[in-house]
């Protein structure tokens, strides 16, 4: 038995479907060794999307995504994705295989020191020196990923370490981490307190974020929400925590957000932060936002409570324990005259929005294509104006909406939703892109094509990258700078070129057979929708 | 701005220094001294940390420092409670009739002559840093050609603050 055994036999002790990647000779051990298992491995076609495409499967299925690339360039080409997961604190196991040890900083041909160049976006990383330990190794490694606040390790493996012999292999039971005991058990006086506090709250306000999801404490905030009818917020890797059309839901904050969900923030005398940063874009000036108000801050990670506003209650724990621990509580709460006020700016508050006649109108699309979707059908957001409309104008039942709101990255939908789609293969997927995210990971199609993933695809195409046209529109007066899109590519000739049905939707005009063509089969579909070039968000 | 001594116990194992001080410099905290060695038990390092900060900046190094993998407890070191202590050595130009002098001023603050040249010495000097920063204040109409400073470490007084690590 080899390393690279070993490495794949612990992949298969930890339950890992799929492996998506790039190989290279520095990886080409691990490469050959996993044709003896069940794993499936997918060629992804660059290594970047390696990575969004294993957070597309780690959101579906709550345990780490895997991606394995070779050294060098393979490693370095990675490290965007993994900084994209880093972010929104998605776990993944990221495998690179390195030069020769004996070469290591002797700067040969593709060697990289990926462990150093990833330090600030990974949790922990390895650098393997004696195949016996590899074992051990993964073993931790899946256990950091996925516990505590979720994110990237990174293991790097010298070929010559994949290639040495090993006598036996036994994946540990336990782990033995000295130093790593993150805290899953929320302090009991702390949540004693909470109860009081809601007690005396008039106008209390839950602000679910992605931790929510990653804690897989959504039935939890639920049960909470409805007992006690507390409205709620959320940030945007919140946003499908709540059912979008929930009486309680007021949809998401931040500075693309709905101008309610903002007053509701403001004007709350309580807001409960579960498993949300009070991040810039969701809370701007949080220090204004939080005056008398008393803040709630439940998250995993410790280092997040107090890091952007100082919270009155603390409370350091998985979201899924804390809130069921505070749904044992009986709650003395009656808040329907907030509510009222709530429904009532919901229902006053202008929407700044105007349609554009004789384009698509892109928030009225996705509205009504989200209503025909299937009931747990899964959304994948691009980056850009694409994103915010998105965010706003989706409707979330019993589906999800995957996006990337921490790093931001262009070029996450496709990727991403090519990973959920193997991940959950009887469920819809539709990835929604402008027409820069589109070809910035164009290439995938050829992933989905040979692998026969039917995703669905929806360009959004107002020739511009659109969000930084908007801000130079604002900001410069509509000096635009490199945001001309104008020599992309027709998009019929691409579905053409690799297969895939097509369709041109250029107006609201008959929008729902097109929409019923566009989702009624499980087939892969590219869908360019035409937008005027100065929609704004 | 606040100054306070960090006191981490780590695993002994290589890069872990380099995570704590890159984190320092992604994050922006100002560091300004960082010293290492391993303890009794030769599977833990003990690093102290002198960083300078407003109370959150402060409050966040200590949450950040925790979340690394490796460290296995953080402590602030209380000056009132602890021991700090730092050595530093200093290389004076001399000629003879500044030797003597010299001499008698680095024996006031017990610091230890360690090497004597035709026109050079050098004084080994322990001491918290108030010391250290007085006998440099009397040097001043010496010439310092060179001067070398670990940074400081300390230790909490009597037994309640130590840390017993069991596996």
């Amino acid at each position: 038995m080899t390393g690279a055994d070993a490495m794949v036999k612990s992949l298969m002790a930890e339950g890992v479907d799929y492996v998506f990647g790039y190989p290279g000779v520095a990886i080409c051990p691990f490469y050959n060794a996993i044709l003896d298992s069940d794993i499936k491995t997918i060629l992804i076609r660059t290594e970047q999307n390696a990575a969004h495409s294993a957070s597309g499967t780690a959101r579906l299925t709550g345990k780490p995504g895997v991606c394995a690339v070779t050294s060098g360039p393979g490693a370095t080409n990675l490290i965007t994705g993994i900084a994209t997961a880093f972010a929104d604190s998605i776990p993944l196991v990221c495998i690179t295989g390195q030069v020769n040890s004996e070469l290591i900083g002797s700067d040969v041909f593709q060697e990289a020191d990926i462990t150093g160049a990833v330090e600030s976006f990974v949790k922990y990383s390895y650098l393997v020196k004696d195949a016996n330990d590899i074992p051990r190794i993964f073993k931790e490694a899946f256990y950091i990923a996925n516990s505590g606040r979720k994110a990237p390790v990174l293991i790097d493996v010298p070929i010559d370490v994949q290639q040495q012999k090993i006598k036996s292999f036994e994946y540990p039971e336990e782990i033995k981490l000295r130093t790593y005991k993150p805290t899953v058990k929320g302090n009991a006086l702390q949540i004693k307190k909470i109860v009081k506090e809601l007690e005396k709250a008039k106008r209390p306000l839950i602000c679910a974020g992605g931790g929510v999801r990653l804690a897989n404490a959504k039935d939890e905030l639920r049960k909470l929400v409805e007992e006690y009818r507390i409205p709620v917020v959320s940030t945007m890797m919140g946003i499908g925590v709540m059912a979008t059309e929930h009486e309680l839901y007021y949809g998401m904050v931040g500075n693309n957000g709905f101008p309610w969900a903002n007053k509701a923030m403001k004007e709350a005398d309580l807001i409960m932060m579960v498993g949300a940063r009070v991040a810039d874009r969701a809370v701007n000036q949080p220090e204004r936002v939080m005056k008398d108000t008393v803040l709630i801050h439940i998250d995993v990670d410790p280092a997040e409570i107090g890091k952007n506003a100082g919270a009155t209650i603390p409370i350091v724990g998985d979201a899924k324990h804390i809130l069921s621990d505070l749904n044992e509580y009986e709650i003395e709460a009656d808040y329907s005259k907030w509510i009222e006020e709530l429904n009532k700016y919901r229902k006053e508050m202008p929407l700044t929005r105007e349609a554009h006649p004789g384009f698509v109108d892109p928030a009225e699309f996705i509205r009504r294509m989200s209503l025909k979707m299937q009931d747990n059908a899964i959304y994948v957001a691009d980056v850009g104006q694409n994103q915010i409309w998105s965010c706003k104008y989706h409707v979330v039942r019993n589906g999800r909406f995957l996006t990337t709101g921490g790093m931001g990255t262009m070029g996450y939908s496709i990727p991403a939703a090519v990973g959920a789609k193997l991940a959950r293969p009887n469920r819809q997927v539709v990835a929604v892109c402008g027409d820069g995210s589109f070809q910035m990971s164009m290439m995938e199609l050829a992933t989905m094509r040979q692998y026969n993933v039917p995703v669905k695809i929806v360009v959004l195409k107002n020739n511009y990258l659109g969000m930084v046209r908007q801000y130079q529109h604002f900001t410069y007066e509509d000096k635009y700078s490199v945001v001309d899109l104008s020599g992309s590519p027709d998009l019929e000739h691409i579905a053409k070129a690799y297969g895939m049905k097509f369709m041109r939707i250029e107006n609201m005009d008959g929008l729902d057979d097109r929409l019923d063509e566009l989702l009624n089969k499980d087939e892969a579909y590219l869908c360019e929708c035409i937008i005027d070039p100065m929609d704004l968000v | 701005m606040n100054r306070k001594v960090f006191q981490l116990l780590v695993d002994n194992s290589s890069g872990v220094l380099s995570r704590i001080s890159g984190l320092f410099s992604r994050r922006g905290y100002n560091i300004e001294s960082i010293t290492a060695g391993v303890t009794a038990d030769p599977r833990y390092s003990r690093i102290t940390i002198v960083a300078q900060g407003d109370d959150e900046i402060l409050d966040q190094i200590e949450k950040q420092v925790a979340k690394l993998i490796e460290v296995r407890n953080v402590k602030v070191l209380d000056p009132s409670d602890s021991v700090y202590r730092e050595l530093c050595l200093i290389k004076v130009e001399v000629t003879e009739d500044n030797r003597e002098n010299l001499i008698s001023v680095a024996n006031i603050f017990r610091a230890n002559i360690v090497d004597v040249g035709p026109e050079s010495m050098i004084i080994e000097l322990t001491g918290n840093q108030s010391k250290i920063e007085a006998f440099l204040g009397l040097l001043k109409g010496y010439t310092i050609s060179e001067l070398a400073r670990t940074g400081l470490t300390g230790l909490t007084r009597g037994n309640a603050g130590v840390v017993w690590l069991d596996d």
